[in-house]
């Protein structure tokens, strides 16, 4: 039965002739089969529990085969049969092989939308394989060639000034970026952040034509390339208002180009927010900014967090606007208004530039120091925002249950006409003394 | 209650009986709701953001827009397609503009199966126990600043792509864009240089760059594909890629658009990663094997210092071009994705 409605749900697709011999199987006609009155009932047999396991030991052995036997297939095109060499051209020939091979086996005893939905399982299996693979190799291997910088201690605690190319590397460290990206980052993110935040919940807020001007500007925006808002800000700042490179100047360079980023994101996941959470909102008699700060904002956490660490994570680690607005200094400098600074990504930029084995392992040692710091800024973000809508910690958990009596006890206070410290406006008299919610005119009118 | 009210009802019945003046003068009430002060308060604020922000954005057009208009002047249309960069005589974009998009399509080429296999494995497919690390992981890749992957691209993918360059301009040199001119593939001491600093391998780097945002935003819009239809598919006999074709893929149509064209944005604007790995030519090069690329933004990142007043116009002008395309980009994919049935109507 499933196989024929596979094919039913496929064929309105695909829109591929109908298989008849399909639809006259004898399963299929086994479905309306009703038991006689009249006939034996057959000894009851004791049932027995069906697997409800979504892999089958058949599927493993096909795997298994197909890749071996495209391993071997593979080993053979290139040491005997043809002059091929490489690696990666190794795999990915035995890659190929090894996708016919399995959808051959599979067809052997399955129909074509489940041959079809194996391949497909399998390549985006082995295709979601290859980006983890590749990214964690990023990582391994940028790991792998800066470590030997990392265990000096030198590295950490002091800047560049007295270390040129060829020192070793226990002179000179990085300190002077780590510094310098960190006062940057937050100059941007003190702009970023209210700024970036408003503007999305204005958006979903306020919609109207010039809401809609709005998303317009700053969806073309978000591609609005780092380096030239980097040039902008040379530009304006350092060309025709006769600024000098500063670190100021490389954080509005930063602030521009992350803004559309967590504008355009925050502005997605806002819109996410179910409507009828903000709708119940509005119907327990919250005005628009109640609801916003109550309902919208805190159901929106997660994504909003996100949004902006998106936004950090690429403003941290862009060069190329800090290139060109900060200037490169071996120094420390934590005026972020006068003089160069410097940042990570554009201090590891400086030393692989350079042509000395010491001043590429430092360019690799300081990039590792970069990811280090993104995955402590990603750490923490996650451990504040990363639960789901409505997901709380047991502290949390205990102070909405604290509020809710609060709250409680205030409703109760003040149907019974007592003046609450909460409340700041006296209960109206009314003419019933005893209400009840129905007919209470004040939750509607705050 | 319910009795006090048909009471009440009564009497105002009562009531309007006894004076049918009244109902002469009843008009409709008026539907405007009242505003409070904290609330107007906010809608100011939220305006005032909303104006600021576009300020500053249309303030980076018009300038980039007056400021190259110099170099413009000077240039005419033939900036469009002058290949050669020289401020002092003739310049143009026409060699790092198609560079640009030779390394952007690259990327693309790889990022978009990447990106959107990995989105649907692990929304679909993968065990619930790794899913939520797997998600921490791409976002954290999203992260990774574009510089890390330049030194992977150029001192680690380098080496390991060369001979599937040579492979592929081999046995598939008749292509026109696999072609490698000095490349002589019976010639046993050929070096593998020729392949070094190309098209292929920044486009694969960027790809890398880029496959992680495109594919955060194509699973988020895939994990809210609705429940009931995905069930209904399902129930209906679909097989789980029967599911994922007639629910989840029509569903995030608008996130893979949007994600692919952010990755495009990004890949097009996509400066050190680049400028580290390609050796710069100013001519338009389509074979995207051979050593020699070049794009915008690698431009002004080569020449920015040593600029003189005007040739920062031109290189204001460059990245006006650069502005454009991926403004173009970017609203096409709106566009796309304003038809397409979108997160938006999840509720």
């Amino acid at each position: 039965m499933t196989i024929v409605a596979g094919v039913a749900v496929e064929r309105g697709l695909d829109e591929e002739p109908i298989v008849p011999v399909t639809f006259t199987e004898p399963e299929a006609a086994a479905r309306t089969w009703t038991r006689p009155d009249d006939a034996d009932i057959p000894p009851s047999v004791p049932e027995s529990r069906r697997s409800t396991a979504t892999v089958r030991a058949v599927d493993i052995i096909r795997l298994l085969g197909s890749a071996a036997a495209s391993i071997g297939f593979t080993s053979w095109l290139f040491f005997f049969a043809l002059p091929l060499q490489g690696v990666l051209g190794f795999v990915l020939v035995s890659y190929a092989i090894f996708v016919m091979l399995f959808a051959l086996l599979t067809s052997f005893d399955e129909n074509r939308p489940t041959v079809r939905d194996r391949i497909v399982s399998v390549i985006v299996h082995s295709i979601a394989f290859i980006l983890i693979l590749a990214l964690f190799s990023v990582v391994i291997y940028t790991f792998g060639r800066g470590i030997e910088p990392l265990t000096h201690i030198n590295f950490f605690t002091q800047d560049m000034s007295k270390a040129g190319p060829q020192e070793p590397l226990s002179i000179g460290g990085v300190l002077h970026a780590v510094v310098g990206t960190l006062i940057m980052i937050t100059m941007a993110l003190a702009i970023t952040i209210p700024l970036g935040i408003l503007t999305a919940v204005f958006l979903t807020e306020f919609p109207g034509r010039f809401a809609r001007f709005v998303r317009t500007i700053v969806e073309a925006m978000t591609a609005l390339p780092s380096i030239v808002a980097g040039l902008f800000i040379y530009a304006t700042v350092i060309v025709t208002l006769g600024f000098n490179r500063s670190g100021f100047a490389a954080s509005l360079a930063i602030t521009v180009m992350m803004l559309p980023i967590v504008i355009r994101s925050a502005d997605v996941v806002l819109r996410l927010v179910p409507g009828n959470l903000k709708e119940a909102a509005r119907a327990l008699g919250a005005s628009t900014w109640r609801t916003v700060w109550t309902v919208t904002l805190p159901t929106a956490r997660s994504g909003l967090t996100t949004a902006i660490i998106l936004g950090t994570a690429r403003g941290i680690g862009e060069t190329s606007p800090v290139l060109l607005t900060a200037g490169a200094t071996t120094f420390f400098n934590f005026n972020p208004f006068a003089g160069p600074m410097t940042s990570l990504p554009l201090t590891t930029f400086t030393f692989v530039k350079s042509p000395a084995e010491t001043m590429i392992a430092r360019g690799f040692g300081t990039a590792a120091v970069l990811m280090v710091l993104v995955v402590i800024l990603f750490a923490i973000a996650r451990a504040i925002g990363g639960r789901g809508p409505g997901q709380l910690t047991t502290r949390q958990q205990r102070s909405k249950t604290r509020q809710s009596k609060d709250d409680d006890y205030r409703f109760r206070a003040r149907e019974l006409g007592v003046a609450t410290g909460a409340r700041k406006s006296k209960p109206k008299p009314r003419s019933r003394p005893k209400t009840t919610p129905l007919s209470d005119p004040e939750g509607a009118t705050p | 209650m319910i009795v006090d009210h048909e009471a009440d009802s009564t009497a105002t019945d009562l009531l309007l009986l006894e004076s049918p003046a009244e109902v002469a003068h009843d008009s409709p009430r008026s539907l405007a709701s009242a505003i409070d002060r904290p609330d107007a308060a906010f809608r100011v604020t939220a305006y005032g953001g909303g104006s600021i922000v576009v300020t500053i954005m249309l303030l980076v057009g018009i300038f980039l827009l007056v400021q190259g208009s110099a170099a413009l002047q000077v240039a005419g249309p033939g900036f469009l397609a002058e290949q050669n960069w020289d401020p002092t005589g003739k310049f143009g974009i026409a060699a790092v503009l198609a560079g640009t998009i030779f390394i952007a399509l690259t990327a693309i080429f790889f990022a978009l199966p990447l990106a959107l296999a990995t989105a649907l494995y692990i929304s679909e497919y993968a065990p619930a126990k790794i899913k939520s690390g797997l998600v921490t992981i791409v976002d954290l890749m999203a992260a990774v600043p574009s510089i890390v992957y330049g030194l992977w691209g150029f001192f680690f993918l380098t080496p390991l792509v060369q001979p599937v360059s040579q492979w592929l301009t081999t046995y598939l040199g008749w292509i026109p864009i696999f072609t490698v001119n000095g490349f002589d593939p019976n010639d046993p001491l050929a070096s593998p240089t020729v392949f070094a600093a190309s098209t292929f391998i920044a486009g694969m780097v960027v790809a890398l760059m880029v496959a992680p945002i495109t594919s955060s935003i194509m699973r988020e819009v895939f994990t809210q594909a609705p429940i009931g239809e995905r069930e209904g598919a399902l129930a209906l006999g679909a097989t789980k890629w029967g599911m994922i074709r007639s629910v989840v893929l029509p569903f995030g149509s608008g996130g893979i658009i949007g994600g692919t064209m952010l990755g495009l944005g990004r890949a097009l604007g996509e400066t050190i990663a680049v400028f580290l790995i390609i050796s710069p030519v100013f001519v338009i090069q389509p074979h995207i094997l051979e050593k020699g690329a070049n794009s915008i933004s690698a431009l002004i990142a080569l020449r920015y210092n040593e600029a003189s007043k005007f040739e920062i116009s031109a290189l204001m002008a460059a990245g006006l071009a650069l502005f454009l395309i991926t403004l173009v980009v970017n609203f096409a994919a709106s566009t796309i994705i304003a038809r397409s049935r979108s997160g938006s109507q999840s509720d």
